[in-house]
């Protein structure tokens, strides 16, 4: 790669031409402070806090938006010199933050962003201290209405357009923009309508002031009070690093961390926002329901209420359902204990999936920066902007990078990059397996093409022969590489899309119907027909569980929702939040959520109330503490053992992928589509979140508050 | 004193035939496929040659800037970008030549589009031209008739020339900032580099260049680079179009020799300094943004671009602007200064905020509600604004400031001065 020599503050590097000088200067150790500019979104270079002295220039230069390549040397062939710390550059800077600061109101003390403040950290090393010549009025701005999680203190905006290039590049709606020009430029939504993207949240931690703040969060912490977890979403299915940030006993709010492999720095408003639902609906305390009505019981009560019922049924007529927000351990004690118990009827497939086997039959073996690579993308029934927005900003970018052509059978949302249509009929499918039409072509040709499954196309009655055909399409037009990464090479673009943090988990250990055991419709079924009586659902929400006819329920999770109102005896657990436990994402990277509160009340960690209730069934599961299941669970599942990493695929062999899903008859009557009705309510936490249900009402519903409320 | 056989614009007034006969007649469109026959090198080696500087305000080098664009034509089209958008507060040349004297620039669009290998042109002319854009429109449609320009022209160049109407904001005077409002969008200045030459409308190299600088290139390349750079001194040759507005006697645009002194020129042309050249106060030579000269200056000071820059002005545009005794020097700074405030595009932090700050000094001065240091500080302000904004609006909008404070200092302190004895004089 070419590259040049800098003498930076003295300091001679080889810079590479492509990069920034900003960068370059970061390189040698040298701080240069910015607000507009922000490595994933363009560059704008209009703050001008990033002037440096490049030695012989007639002005400092913006580092943010000078290129390497376009820095030549001195006339005598020496380097050029670049000084970031120099009385110039220090002036210059000085001065910009002055004119930063002259219509910056002094609200500091009553700012959510204080103590975390870009401006307020670099006026430390910029500002001039006890100087103020500004005799003027400052300016105020009206507050803009952005939308239910978007709080705006426009008079506080330094018009850095990070929030602007964040909606318009990643985000992929135009509702931001500026209107005015010179001193009366303002940001603003349009017409003032809400900011309508699922990860408007990010625009919070991108703004560099107080401009822009979280609206849930208003007022209710500081940020030195609060203690710092790391851990991992569990709202859908991505695994997207965050920071659940604590005070006392309670989540007060989560951020994204940085991982360039899942989510870049970028987290979905749900897995922001709905960390109200903690505190809401909780279960604290077992529940046993005595004469039709739950009352709260002891633990002992209600293990004993279990213990009665499973030594008067037989274990054909028992079954378990896990939940879509499940850890990988007590999934794995559940399995244990019901296999222990001799119980066949098993399943996590809430929605009725049909995947399962194969490993990479049910994986995104792409991988989520894999995304980046692909050149022809074919969408089938899935609706990743509410699926996954954090993958959905990833296949834009892949989109505005260029050379990608998306096509979607039954994509029914608007996915902020074109997606050509294919019609919804699963004929279309149908036809793109015996290479019939066009766009199999396209795929053919393409270097690196993708299909992506979504969840509910393979939820369907004829879900396996979707999925075989999915298989065919990317066995046919070459998506199955060699083994390895994409770095390496390799290539698999068969992908299928969970929703459901806990699934693929659940599949790697095999938390399925035994041989001869029944499917989540099976349970159901059984239920009403008096054929099942023993139902334990671990965390369950999503499936018909109003309609179990007689049979006894076991409802362990953090929620009182719809499981729990039909249980028979409650057992308290804990939430993502408030257990160690390891998760993994669609792609299969298994990754450790972590503790940052304890559970509230009674309730206690999931795999350890699995452990007790073992205990007094006499079939005490063989691990005492979370590393000793941990073993266990490696020994099942071997990549359990690395974290964070996704084992590069073994490159499938034609037979076995002839194998994924079944053969059998399209249902051609129904057309192909997401099922997803609302972003904001896809499970008990976010049910439970108030922010979410004004999210809903606001972007999903579409009721408005009229005037007068 | 410019012999009339020098002038370049012979229809400047509009007093003759304004058609493609007319400009016929005058010389125009005559022998131009022999000087496309020079070659793009040979034409901008004629204009090296001439000393021709840009005559929209910055001076450069007008040869040489052509030569910037890329030798080879690759797979982005070239492009020519007329700055029409003539909007500094006192210039009021290049509408002259749109509405009397089209001709010259059309041509000078298809010489200097085949010196860089463009075959469009565009002009982007500014919003408030609603006449000038018609009469050069209804040039451009008569030379397209006789297929002097379009495709299969009798030049052998295929050429096609736009008039794109703009909606009028001062900032679109700048080259990229013009680009970007051309393209569709907020008239924002862009960051150089890259510059236009290599990435400038929709990615394509681009050239953008002012009226005058594009109307006078025919008759360059007709009369010889001998001839232009033949009038004036080194480095400042050639003919210009003065503009003197203000307090003269017969406000005119007219053209001149560069290096013509001031004085002769205001007295000739203008019909001297109203009240007399002893009534003069202060001069602004180049339009709003070049800082004032007082009248002892300009005594004996000659219009260039050097020796205006000699005495800390600038020839801008040429657009002289007189300011006898009864003028309110302050006033009309503090009035520069909300203009800058108004057209200021909100961009960069430091014109955005600064322009604000100094206007309403500026304000307060004019009343004399300020304290003596804050003229000092003032300055300030505006050197921290010159320098470190992304294009020159927020160079620019100082510099009138400063001009006044270098020369006019004493006047802003007496009305410090006055109304604290007013105010002392209350109490």
């Amino acid at each position: 790669m070419p590259s040049r020599k800098l003498i930076i503050d003295g300091k001679e590097i080889e810079a590479d031409d492509n990069l920034t000088l900003l960068q370059a200067c970061e390189q040698t150790g040298a701080e240069i402070p910015r607000f507009c500019y922000h490595e994933r979104l363009s560059v704008a270079g209009n703050c001008r806090m990033c002037l440096v002295e490049w030695v012989g220039a007639p002005k400092p230069q913006a580092s943010c938006a000078l290129q390497v390549r376009d820095i030549f040397p001195n006339r005598d062939g020496t380097p050029a010199r670049i000084n970031t710390d120099s009385p110039i550059a220090r002036k210059a800077r000085e001065g910009v933050m002055e004119f930063l600061l002259i219509n910056h109101p002094l609200d500091c003390p009553i700012c959510d962003q204080g103590g975390e403040c870009d401006l307020q950290d670099q006026a430390m090393g910029y500002g001039r201290a006890a100087f103020n010549r500004f005799h003027e009025n400052k300016r105020a701005v009206e507050d803009k209405y952005m939308g239910p999680l978007v709080k705006t203190v426009m008079t506080r905006c330094i018009q850095c357009t990070r929030c602007v290039r964040f909606a318009t590049e990643v985000a992929g709606v135009n509702d931001l923009g500026a209107t005015g020009r010179g001193e009366d430029m303002e940001i603003t939504t349009y017409l003032e309508k809400a900011f309508a993207s699922e990860l408007s949240g990010n625009v919070v931690d991108l703004c560099p002031v107080g401009a822009l703040t979280s609206k849930p969060y208003a007022f209710n912490a500081r940020p030195w009070e609060l203690r710092k977890t790391d851990s991992i979403d569990v709202m859908d299915a991505q695994g997207c690093a965050i920071r659940v940030d604590t005070r006392g006993p309670q989540v007060m709010r989560v951020l994204p961390r940085l991982n360039e492999a899942v989510n870049e720095e970028w987290i979905s408003d749900k897995a922001r926002h709905a960390c109200d639902g903690l505190v809401r609906q909780r279960l604290d305390r077992p529940y046993v329901r005595r004469s039709g009505k739950l009352q709260p019981a002891t633990w002992a009560e209600a293990f004993a209420a279990i213990a009665a019922k499973v030594s008067s049924t037989t274990p054909d007529k028992m079954a378990a359902i896990a939940g879509d927000l499940a850890a990988a351990e007590e999934i794995k004690a559940l399995k244990d204990l019901m296999g222990s118990l001799g119980v066949k009827n098993l399943d996590c497939r809430q929605d009725g999936a049909q995947l399962g086997g194969e490993r990479q039959s049910y994986l995104f073996n792409t991988t989520i920066a894999g995304v980046e690579a692909a050149d022809a993308i074919l969408l089938v029934g899935a609706n990743p902007r509410w699926e996954a927005p954090v993958l959905n900003a990833r296949i834009r970018k892949t989109w505005s990078n260029g050379n990608v052509q998306i096509a979607g059978i039954g994509v029914t949302h608007d996915q902020t990059y074109p997606v050509k249509n294919l019609g919804a009929s699963v004929e279309v499918l149908d036809q793109m397996a015996n290479g019939s039409h066009a766009f199999a072509k396209v795929l053919h040709d393409a270097k690196r093409p993708m299909v992506i499954v979504g969840a509910d196309a393979v939820a369907r009655k004829d879900g396996a022969t979707i999925l075989r055909l999915a298989a065919k399409i990317a066995a046919d037009t070459g998506m199955i590489g060699p083994a390895g990464t994409a770095a390496e090479g390799g290539w698999n673009g068969f992908n299928v899309l969970h929703t459901a943090a806990s699934r693929v988990a659940a599949l790697d250990l095999g938390f399925v119907p035994g041989e001869g055991g029944r499917d989540v419709a099976g349970i159901i079924g059984g239920a009403q027909k008096g054929e099942i009586d023993f139902i334990y659902l671990l965390g369950a929400d999503e499936c018909d569980v109003a309609h179990l006819g007689s049979a006894f329920v076991v409802y362990q999770g953090s929620h009182g929702d719809a499981g729990a109102h039909n249980a028979n005896v409650i057992l308290p657990g804990a939430a993502y939040t408030e257990k160690e436990g390891l998760y993994a994402n669609f792609e299969g990277r298994v990754q450790p959520a972590h503790r940052a509160v304890f559970p509230p009340g009674e309730a206690k960690e999931d795999w350890a109330i699995l452990r007790a209730l073992s205990d007094v069934l006499g079939k005490r599961l063989p691990y005492d503490n979370l590393d000793a299941l941990r073993a266990a669970i490696v020994a099942d599942a071997p990549q359990y053992a690395d974290h964070h990493e996704v084992v590069p695929h073994a490159g499938a062999t034609q037979t076995n992928w002839a194998n994924v899903g079944a053969s059998g008859p399209l249902d051609t009557a129904h057309p192909l589509a997401s099922t997803m009705t609302d972003y904001y309510l896809t499970n008990p936490i976010a049910r439970a979140s108030v922010t979410m249900a004004e999210c809903s009402r606001v972007f999903v519903t579409g009721q408005s508050k009229m005037a007068a409320e | 004193m410019l012999a009339d056989k020098d002038r370049i614009f012979t229809n400047i007034y509009g007093f003759q035939d304004k058609s493609v006969a007319g400009a016929k007649s005058r010389g125009l469109w005559d022998g131009t496929r022999k000087i496309l026959e020079l070659g793009p090198e040979g034409i901008c080696d004629v204009m090296k040659k001439s000393g021709l500087r840009g005559r929209g305000g910055a001076g450069f080098a007008t040869g040489l800037k052509w030569t910037f664009m890329p030798k080879e034509v690759k797979d982005r089209p070239h492009y020519l970008v007329v700055n029409a958008d003539e909007s500094e507060p006192g210039t009021c040349k290049d509408r002259e030549i749109m509405r009397n004297d089209p001709h010259h620039l059309i041509e000078g669009c298809l010489i200097a589009s085949f010196a860089m290998r463009a075959h469009t042109a565009y002009i982007y002319i500014r919003g408030e031209f609603v006449r000038e854009r018609e009469a050069l429109q209804k040039a451009i449609d008569e030379c397209y008739d006789a297929k002097l320009i379009g495709k299969n022209n009798v030049h052998g160049w295929d050429f096609d020339l736009y008039l794109h109407h703009g909606a009028g904001a001062y900032i679109c005077g700048e080259e990229t900032a013009l680009l970007e409002s051309f393209e569709g969008k907020k008239g924002m200045p862009r960051m150089k580099p890259p510059f236009p030459a290599n990435m400038g409308i929709y990615g394509c190299p681009t050239t953008v260049n002012n009226v005058e600088s594009i109307a006078v290139a025919p008759t360059i390349m007709r009369r010889g680079a001998e001839w232009f750079a033949g009038i004036g001194r080194a480095n400042n040759t050639g003919t210009k179009l003065f503009q003197i507005s203000g307090h003269v006697n017969k406000p005119c645009v007219v053209e001149e020799a560069l290096g013509i002194p001031m004085r002769e020129l205001i007295e000739k042309y203008a019909g001297g300094v109203r009240g007399g050249w002893d009534n003069l106060q202060a001069v602004i030579p180049g339009g709003a943004s070049c800082p004032m000269i007082p009248k002892s200056v300009c005594d004996d000071v000659i219009m260039d671009f050097d020796a205006l820059k000699a005495v800390n002005s600038s020839l801008g545009t040429a657009a002289v602007i007189v300011m006898d005794k009864s003028a309110d020097l302050v006033r009309v700074v503090s009035r520069y200064a909300y203009f800058y405030k108004h057209e200021s595009c909100g961009q960069c932090t430091p014109c955005r905020e600064g322009t604000g700050w100094m206007w309403r000094v500026m304000e307060r001065l004019r009343t004399g509600d300020a304290r003596v240091e804050e003229i000092d500080q003032l300055w300030e302000v505006g050197k921290q604004c010159e320098g470190h904004t992304i294009c020159g609006l927020g160079d620019a909008a100082p510099w009138p400031i400063q001009g006044l404070i270098r020369h006019f200092r004493p006047e802003l302190e007496r009305r410090i001065h006055e109304r604290q004895a007013r105010k002392v004089a209350a109490e």
